[in-house]
């Protein structure tokens, strides 16, 4: 069982819903990165999906797209943020790591070569955003030997059809991107994300995260009693925006943000 | 170690899952796979389908003012010293430039899927314009997406479009050029995706764009080969065309791509120079990566990053390249050059003076390169450039250059 699938069922059987947040590598700086995923697991986070900076990210809005081009100013490259990971394994083997960017810095690493760097590293899945299953074909036989979870996104606009064949793609779990639009656009439709996700759980067995436009407690709550976890992005990387300056300000802000979201999804809803 | 081509094998390619070789394909995260899919079934229904195809024509020939002239610009030979030149004259078109082949194209099948918001990206202007021009025709809303910076260096173009009716996006991320306008377009596609047709300006982008783009241009070599057999009595024995996308290239070679004696040169922008690092030419200095939805010849540093690219035109200045150029490329069928800034602008003014035809800086690089070519060509042979635009919108650039303010 790989560490995503363990924490997956613990969480089930728990009757518990994964918090999973998402932070882009080397922002504000690559020095701080670990230190902000161990921030998030004391915070509540169960899974990390850490970003892998890209210069062009089209899935992206304005928030993510200054994180990149902070943490590209910076150097960050693809190998440096699986050295992220590695540090982060030293004192957290528990916690499950998905990369989360773009295919092109990963072919200009060379697949093997990603893929093996990655499993040592202790990485758990990889989210490609501009890498469908149809052309995962390269990669998909890499990530299977080596134990890491292909994690894909499901849309408000996926066929029947195409959850079927996604699922049989994925390991871990599917992002569930609920709005149509770029990340940190739009607020989120509860009512018609806990249709949707139960359509999709009609159709396949994998657990499912939801994403996008997920900001506070009360929505991250919500979204919690119709999936399997919760994402949560752009609000954290705005937070870390705002206090690149404090690194001292921003463990607290990302707690103050992070924590209140553990707390609601875990208690019964009122 | 050029492959012979035949209709058979031109035929099957894109492949079903739009890939050229190793290039093409579909890379764009699923929110939009399923318009992607729908456009592809659509188009391919529709591209044999007589009505469609009757439209399309007679809006070409009415409306753009096609065929476009095949010219022979005598004292343009006379001064190259070799081969006799030929000019194929897109810059003829409505609008001035090759770009309104395919915006006629696609704004028919945005009808014929019942969208009524259209988006577009632009470079130097003339996609956006041609863009605004069909939606005001059709009476579609028009959004256009361009860098800043390229807002910047093609006002004229800019304030054509709002004369059209288009509301142009300024666009401030990345190096606010081409490209950064394309990953915008995108974002505002993904977020209305039900209403909106996104038309793309050139042979790249997700599958099915690089082909259907190719079909609407495809119209410029097919008319070229008629009109030198009729004109010539033979066919040319080099096509030299720029390279930005690639879609004036694309649309002019395509049909002569099974002529094994048709010689195929697309010039792309040197910039400075290649060796300065500073150009937009990823076919002559790239690498293979996957950028805008599609696997293709890219300018990237060694992280996979994309590099900033730099040439004088704004319509080059993009760091990638239709996939099927990248394929032609790697099977040896065409070949593709650079040249700079400086020669690009003497090929501008040469151009101009001694044909009293003013291209776009765009297409001047095309001009420069075939005007070297000729001159290592015997006297007998045929060369014909596409001259994919007209450099009006250039103006202030030349003027700036020069040192003059107008």
């Amino acid at each position: 069982m790989s560490r995503i699938e363990g924490v997956m069922k613990a969480m089930k059987d728990q009757g518990r819903k994964a918090l999973i947040p998402y932070i882009t590598a080397g922002d504000p700086h690559p020095d701080q990165s670990v230190g902000l995923m161990h921030t998030l697991v004391k915070a509540g986070a169960d899974i990390i999906e850490l970003g892998v900076p890209f210069s062009d990210p089209m899935a992206d809005g304005p928030v993510i797209q200054l994180a990149c081009e902070r943490a590209l100013v910076h150097g960050t490259t693809l190998r440096q943020v699986i050295a992220m990971v590695k540090e982060f394994r030293k004192t957290d083997d528990v916690t499950p790591i998905v990369l989360m960017g773009y295919l092109n810095p990963m072919e200009a690493m060379g697949y093997e070569a990603f893929a093996d760097a990655a499993a040592d590293a202790g990485v758990d899945g990889v989210l490609t955003v501009d890498l469908p299953h149809e052309e995962a074909d390269v990669v998909a036989p890499l990530f299977a030997a080596r134990n890491l979870d292909p994690i894909f996104l499901m849309a408000p606009t996926t066929t029947d059809e195409r959850i079927k064949a996604i699922s049989e793609h994925s390991s871990g779990y599917v992002y569930y991107v609920s709005i149509k639009g770029v990340t940190g656009s739009a607020t989120i439709n509860v009512d018609e994300v806990a249709q949707k996700v139960a359509h999709i759980r009609d159709i396949m067995a994998l657990p499912v995260g939801v994403g996008f436009g997920i900001r506070d407690a009360d929505t991250a709550a919500a979204i919690s009693r119709v999936s399997d976890g919760v994402i949560v992005g752009s609000v954290l990387v705005d937070t870390i925006a705002r206090h690149q300056a404090d690194p001292d300000a921003l463990n607290k802000a990302l707690t103050d943000l992070l924590h209140p979201m553990r707390v609601a999804m875990d208690s019964p809803a009122s | 170690m050029s492959v012979k081509l035949t209709e058979e094998m031109l035929k099957a390619l894109p492949d079903a899952r739009g890939h050229f070789g190793a290039f093409g394909g579909r890379f764009v995260s699923e929110t939009l796979i399923d318009s992607l899919m729908t456009l592809e079934r659509e188009y391919l229904r529709l591209k044999d389908d007589a009505e469609f195809q009757a439209t399309f024509d007679k809006d070409l020939a009415d409306y753009v003012g096609r065929p476009s002239p095949l010219y022979f610009a005598e004292r343009l030979t006379k001064k190259a010293g070799g081969a006799q030149i030929w000019l194929k004259r897109e810059d003829l078109n409505h609008t001035g430039a090759h770009k309104v082949n395919n915006t006629i194209g696609q704004a028919l099948l945005a009808s014929f899927l019942g969208k009524k918001r259209i988006i577009a990206e632009t470079g130097a202007g003339q996609h956006g314009v041609a863009t605004a021009t069909v939606c005001a025709r059709l009476g579609l809303e028009c959004h256009v997406f361009m860098g800043a910076e390229d807002v910047k260096r093609q006002s004229l173009n800019v304030y054509r479009m709002k004369l059209l009716g288009a509301t142009v996006h300024s666009v401030q991320s990345g190096t606010k050029t081409l490209k950064d306008a394309m990953n915008d377009a995108m974002r505002d596609w993904v977020a209305n995706v039900d209403d909106t047709f996104y038309i793309i300006g050139t042979v790249a982008g997700p599958h099915p764009y690089p082909l259907l783009v190719r079909d609407f241009q495809s119209v410029i070599g097919r008319e070229t080969r008629r009109q030198a057999l009729e004109q010539a009595g033979k066919l040319p024995d080099a096509l030299v065309a720029c390279v930005g996308g690639g879609s004036n290239a694309i649309g002019m070679f395509h049909p002569f791509l099974a002529d094994e004696t048709v010689e195929l040169y697309g010039v792309e922008a040197g910039g400075l120079g290649i060796e300065t690092g500073q150009h937009a030419a990823p076919l002559c200095a790239g690498r293979p990566g996957v950028l805008h939805g599609n696997r293709t010849y890219l300018m990237e540093d060694e992280n996979g990053q994309i590099a900033a690219t730099h040439s004088v035109s704004a319509g080059l200045d993009y760091p990638g390249v239709g996939p099927e150029h990248s394929w032609l490329k790697d099977i040896g069928r065409a070949h593709y050059v650079s040249v700079t800034d400086d020669e690009a602008l003497d090929g501008f003014r040469m151009l101009t003076q001694i044909e009293g035809i003013m291209p776009a800086l765009e297409t001047a690089h095309a001009v420069a390169y075939a005007v070297k070519l000729a001159a290592t060509m015997d006297k007998d042979k045929m060369i014909v450039i596409n001259i994919s635009g007209r450099g009006d919108k250039d103006i202030h650039t030349i003027a700036q250059l020069d040192g003059i303010e107008i």
